[in-house]
């Protein structure tokens, strides 16, 4: 089964980091992953730049709406993610809470759904 | 010799193993309880006239298992199951003691999973573990049919469509899971007790509901703070016939004729207590248990042992730093010490958040200082708790309190 874990902080946590421990995280990331891909857990991800460089995109009645920042203010805003492979929902709640921002963030673990077949 | 009410202490007895056992065959719980009906239904049809089996749980079983196929085959979403299905023969096969055993705590740890939200975990607990009907489970939690209908529809998507796995977990992972399957249990035994807004005290069944289904835990999950919670239920239960008077007025622990204490029922609570304090280090439910026991024994509130009710406090309190133990760690102090050493812990209390609105914190205050004489301040403790409590028992039995207060004045 397919879970996306989608990774949210609050990027002032972020900012106020030194350059020294923005870096560690990040390597501490780099190598989980690379656990998580030995163990076939992987599937894919990405981290996300900040979300001030998000734009929302509607479309209303044939009019394409664009507006800066995320679809939704919110305290915490999404960071990154991860397309994981998991057995079952325990595994997949066991592996996002190795996701080392799951230590100051939060992490939302979803079942990806199957789009069906093209008829 | 079968008749209804053979057929239906059979389906009292087996109902719940046969259920936690198609919902493993059949991977679905919607599907595993259709086919559990069936399967009753077919044996209230065919056990008169062929006999009934040597193995009643397997021949129901198996005969569940076979209606459910034939569902999903009828639904034609075979396709959609084929993969989850466990051959039918190997199944029944399997199905010995141990694994129908299993399936009862697969069934628990399931319904008690902590991505559900906790109102579905309660909800669920009942109708599946305790075999309630919707109706039942919604009026014993003060909801519409169609709110609790609604909840459980939810949360049986949710483990189906996220994938809950139906598995007991395992030995690594269990200090995590099962203190999540107890809170449930208490919640269950809580909500007999006490519906807030609700005009009940006591309502018997759904604590003797969370008894049982520790009871059934205790025996297939050896766990010091299985038995702990199981010690306490039985200890608090004991009470029940003490706690309110013929009008249904709340009587104070202290006020309770404790000639009317369930004796047999305190005794076996005291024997689970000593199997919970032989497993070291004793949990949060073992010493809440453990200071159950010390008032089950004592043959008054005066008689009572507070110097050792305040120790327990300090180590419930060690475990968990919880306003609400401080709070009742105070009122044992004052007990022990007298109400000025009780009421010198509440003042240092007040700066807590928590307390403000807290109505039982002024209900000890008022009491305490009812206690020590201060009258003034009494009135004004327990004016402050009225204005915050909910329930109507609660309320009349603080306004009895202040009211004699006036009296005496």
């Amino acid at each position: 089964m397919k879970y996306v874990a989608l990774v949210y902080y609050q990027e002032s946590i972020i900012n106020a980091m030194s350059e020294q421990e923005w870096h560690d995280l990040n390597q501490e990331c780099v190598a989980g992953v690379e656990k998580l891909t030995e163990r076939g857990n992987f599937l894919t991800g990405l981290p996300l730049e900040s979300v001030e460089t998000a734009t929302t995109v509607r479309v209303r009645d044939d009019d394409v709406l664009v507006t800066d920042g995320p679809f939704a203010e919110t305290k915490e805003q999404l960071a990154g993610f991860y397309l994981l492979e998991a057995r079952d929902l325990n595994e997949a709640l066991q592996l996002a809470s190795r996701i080392p921002p799951a230590r100051f963030g939060s992490i939302e673990v979803r079942p990806a759904r199957e789009l069906p077949p093209k008829s | 010799m079968i008749d209804d009410q053979w057929i239906g202490e059979l389906y009292r007895q087996e109902s719940r193993r046969v259920l936690s056992t198609l919902i493993r065959l059949l991977s679905d719980f919607t599907l595993g309880e259709e086919a559990m009906q069936e399967a009753f239904a077919s044996a209230v049809r065919q056990w008169p006239v062929e006999g009934v089996p040597d193995n009643p749980t397997a021949w129901l079983i198996r005969a569940g298992h076979r209606k459910g196929i034939d569902q999903i085959r009828r639904k034609q979403t075979a396709h959609k199951y084929s993969h989850l299905l466990v051959p039918l023969d190997a199944a029944v096969e399997e199905a010995d003691k141990q694994d129908i055993e299993d399936d009862q705590l697969r069934l628990l740890f399931t319904c008690c999973h902590p991505a559900l939200p906790l109102s579905a975990r309660v909800a669920l607990t009942l109708r599946e573990m305790c075999g309630l009907t919707s109706e039942q489970v919604a009026s014993a939690l003060f909801l519409k049919p169609a709110t609790l209908a609604q909840r459980i529809v939810r949360a049986k998507k949710k483990i189906r469509d996220a994938r809950i796995p139906y598995e007991v977990p395992e030995a690594g992972d269990l200090p995590e899971r099962l203190p999540g399957v107890l809170r449930v249990i208490y919640l269950v035994f809580n909500e007999g007790y006490s519906c807030s807004e609700g005009d009940r005290v006591v309502d018997v069944s759904l604590s003797a509901e969370a008894i049982r289904l520790a009871e059934g835990l205790a025996n297939l999950m050896p766990e010091g703070e299985v038995f702990g919670l199981l010690a306490l239920m039985l200890l608090h239960h004991s009470r029940r016939y003490a706690r309110e008077d013929e009008a249904g007025e709340l009587i104070t622990l202290e006020d309770q004729d404790r000639d009317r204490w369930d004796d047999a029922m305190i005794q076996v609570g005291l024997q689970w207590l000593e199997a919970a304090l032989a497993r070291t280090p004793a949990g949060p439910y073992t010493l809440q248990a453990s200071i159950a026991a010390v008032h089950a024994q004592a043959a008054s509130a005066e008689a009572t042992d507070w110097a050792r009710i305040v120790r327990l406090y300090d180590a419930l309190y060690r475990q968990q730093p919880s306003p609400v133990i401080a709070l009742n760690r105070a009122v044992a102090v004052a007990m022990s010490n007298g109400p000025r050493e009780g009421l010198q812990l509440l003042e240092a209390l007040v700066n807590q958040r928590d307390f403000v609105n807290y109505y039982l914190y002024h209900a000890a205050r008022a009491d305490l200082h009812r206690r020590a004489g201060n009258l003034a301040d009494a009135r004004q403790a327990y004016q402050r708790a009225l204005a915050l409590v909910t329930q109507g028992p609660q309320r009349r039995f603080l306004e009895r309190r202040l009211k004699s207060l006036n009296e005496n004045a």
